[in-house]
């Protein structure tokens, strides 16, 4: 018998539709409604700056780790975008920018970040999954979302994130393969930044593209342009349909790019090259958008001033609300709440036990 | 009442709550047309159909995975891990998320789902088939972790289980599947998740144990109480954590003599944990060193050679007699 061809009639797009020189491709240039336009360009120069005021407070000792975003706005608000309030999203932990999207407040976010647990409340209950650190963990979580989607017959879906590092982890495929099989409204969002900490996207893996790991599921991927925030809305808008409409999984490759560093806490210099920084930076997301939103007569620099002002005023804003709720939560003893549905009796007796030793030493202090 | 097995009784509890409240989804390997590997779930795939009962692919983290994201949905999720020696693979959904989310969350989500498996030794089954790995699980804050000892125990248990707002690891032993009988009701009863029993009364000694082990403590006391005259009283865990120590502690200051028997390895075993409580709350009481009687810290044999690392009748009776005698 001879070897046959076994035609999988599978192929693979890249798709960029404002490019890095700021040259459209109007063919493809997505229909999106001028206001929905201008709320993209609020959201990702608020994503910019509130990362650039994390990064002070945490150099001021006023908050602690955290993992910033500059680089990667268009590549996480162009993919939620398409998302209404019902849908559900399962973020990583570098997707503040659309987190703030999804409806969680700035001062939730510094509270978080600044040791207190709850900065995951917020005021209403909204279809979001606190911050997954485990890498790709929260994967098959977006997956039993979606399958109870499906369950309850709504159209609905669940978006998850995760980055070029968290492709090389079981949790992913078990993810994704789950989710193929039962034919479940999953969006992959694969934030591909090119690094893992210290390790470049080609030693992550041996594919070609992130994208083409949907072949071995049977789903449609596609790459993208990930600091093109119209190319990552245009296939994260198809996805989406896709999914609502009985269609099943997509996984989206946003080839993006982490401008700054892993964590707070790492040093990057220590693992790559300025040079290879600089290219990025010349490929930044934000700028180009604003040079299409100008062009389009959407937005003059004088707006943009009087936005920069307005998300300072509305960051600062954030900053003395969190600083003033830090000073009104942190009773140690709310360490017992939310346990269980129930606090046990045993645990019950631990919470007495630190209640009489807080009390202890703040008799030994002022007694 | 009808005689059923432990499978029945399990299998009972799970149609009963899949007729009463339709979000209750069982999944896992081969739970649905095979009606899983011990027909815990057989013949809810005719009842309820593929998509509440739901074969899943081999992925041990998968399954809890989605499992979590179903509860959080609203579902009430019964996965099966086919045996606890693969759980390791999905560990870290239960000790990263499905334990914490409501933390995390501040309690605006919790994650009411199940998993079973069976666990522990005596079937004469291949390596990573046999162990007792329960402190695992009742060692992760947020997590409730469940070892019924016979047939009407565990479906009332698990019926609790299912309607429990947090998540509940259910161990099921399968030397006791098919071992005995036991009358079962057709109408509902449930048993408090965080209470154990007092199954035998006695003055002389407190035997305290759970699952699979229960059924040679009973016949270790039966023996003490025909050859020695002694009087054991026997405590069945039901629940591992949260631990209901305040039965035991009661006992122990009415005896004077404790002994915890279990299957899983002796150090940092669950008897590590009761030892600690009856120092901490009946030290005064104590007329005798507390004894363990337990498997020994290998990884379980072979089937050759596991009737000799079982705790058994021998083992527990020679170790009651000692501690009486000093």
């Amino acid at each position: 018998m001879p070897r046959q061809k076994i035609d999988l009639a599978y192929h693979l797009e890249y798709l960029s539709i404002l490019d890095e020189k700021g040259t459209l491709d109007e063919k493809l240039e997505p229909d999106i409604p001028d206001d929905l336009l201008l709320q993209l360009h609020r959201a990702m120069l608020l994503g910019r700056r509130f990362d650039e005021r994390l990064l002070n407070l945490q150099r001021q000792g006023r908050i602690g780790t955290f993992a910033p975003i500059t680089g990667q706005e268009a590549a996480q608000l162009g993919a939620v975008a398409p998302l209404r309030p019902s849908d559900w999203f399962a973020p990583s932990f570098r997707e503040t920018a659309a987190e703030l999207w999804r409806g969680r407040t700035m001062e939730s976010v510094i509270l978080g970040f600044a040791g207190f647990a709850e900065g995951a409340k917020s005021e209403t209950k909204r279809n979001n999954l606190p911050v997954a650190i485990p890498v790709a963990s929260q994967v098959p979580h977006a997956v039993g979302l979606a399958w109870a989607m499906k369950y309850r017959e709504k159209n609905d879906v669940a978006m998850t994130f995760f980055g070029d590092g968290g492709t090389s982890e079981g949790d992913f495929h078990e993810g994704m393969n789950l989710a193929a099989l039962y034919q479940v409204p999953v969006i992959f969002v694969c934030q591909n930044n090119h690094w893992a900490i210290s390790m470049p996207r080609s030693k992550q893996t041996h594919s070609k593209t992130i994208a083409q790991k949907a072949l071995a599921y049977d789903m449609p991927g596609i790459q993208v342009d990930g600091n093109d925030v119209l190319a990552v809305y245009a296939a994260a808008r198809e996805a989406v349909e896709r999914a609502r409409s009985g269609g099943g999984p997509t996984l989206i490759e946003c080839v993006t790019y982490r401008m700054m560093m892993h964590t707070t806490a790492d040093d990057p210099k220590r693992y790559r090259t300025e040079e290879e920084v600089e290219i990025w930076k010349k490929r930044d997301p934000l700028p180009r958008f604003q040079n299409y939103l100008k062009a389009r007569g959407l937005l003059s620099d004088e707006q943009i001033g009087t936005l920069e002002e307005a998300v300072k005023a509305e960051i600062q804003a954030a900053v003395d609300r969190a600083e003033t709720q830090m000073k009104a939560v942190g009773d140690p003893l709310d360490m017992f709440d939310h346990a269980y549905a129930e606090l046990p009796p045993y645990l019950a007796e631990q919470r007495e036990e630190l209640r009489a030793e807080l009390a202890a030493i703040k008799e030994e202090t002022h007694g | 009442m009808a005689k059923m097995t432990m499978v029945q009784a399990l299998n009972l509890a799970l149609r009963q709550e899949m007729e009463k409240d339709d979000r209750v989804i069982v999944l896992g390997e081969d739970v649905g047309i095979d009606g899983g590997v011990f027909r815990v779930t057989d013949g809810l795939f005719e009842q309820f159909g593929e998509s509440r009962s739901l074969d899943t692919p081999l992925a041990e983290s998968g399954i809890v995975g989605m499992s979590i994201g179903m509860a959080v949905y609203g579902l009430r999720p019964v996965c099966e891990i086919q045996f606890s020696g693969f759980s390791y693979l999905n560990f870290h959904q239960i000790e990263s998320h499905a334990a914490r989310l409501r933390w995390r969350s501040q309690g605006q989500l919790n994650v009411p789902m199940v998993l079973r498996t069976p666990y522990g030794g005596g079937v004469r089954a291949l390596e990573h088939h046999s162990e007792s790995r329960e402190t695992f699980y009742a060692h992760i804050p947020g997590i409730k972790m469940v070892i019924p000892s016979g047939p009407r125990n565990a479906r009332a248990l698990l019926v609790a289980a299912i309607r429990d707002p947090d998540p509940v690891i259910f161990f099921e032993g399968k030397a006791i599947y098919r071992a005995f009988r036991e009358e079962v009701p057709e109408e509902e009863e449930t048993l408090e998740i965080g209470m154990s029993r007092v199954v035998r009364d006695g003055k002389d000694l407190t035997m305290i144990s759970y699952g699979a082990m229960m059924r040679p403590t009973l016949e270790a006391a039966e023996e003490l109480k025909e050859k020695d005259g002694v009087e054991a009283e026997v405590i069945d865990l039901l629940t591992i954590s949260p631990l209901d120590h305040q039965r035991f502690v009661k006992s122990v200051t009415k005896t004077g003599h404790a002994m915890v028997i279990h299957e899983a390895p002796r150090s940092f075993g669950p008897g590590a944990e009761i030892v600690s409580r009856l120092m901490e709350k009946a030290f005064y009481y104590l007329e005798a060193p507390i004894s363990r009687v337990t498997g020994f810290d290998l990884t379980i044999p072979l089937f050759s050679r596991e009737k000799e690392y079982l705790p058994g009748v021998h083992r527990i009776v020679t170790s009651a007699r000692k501690m009486l005698k000093d």
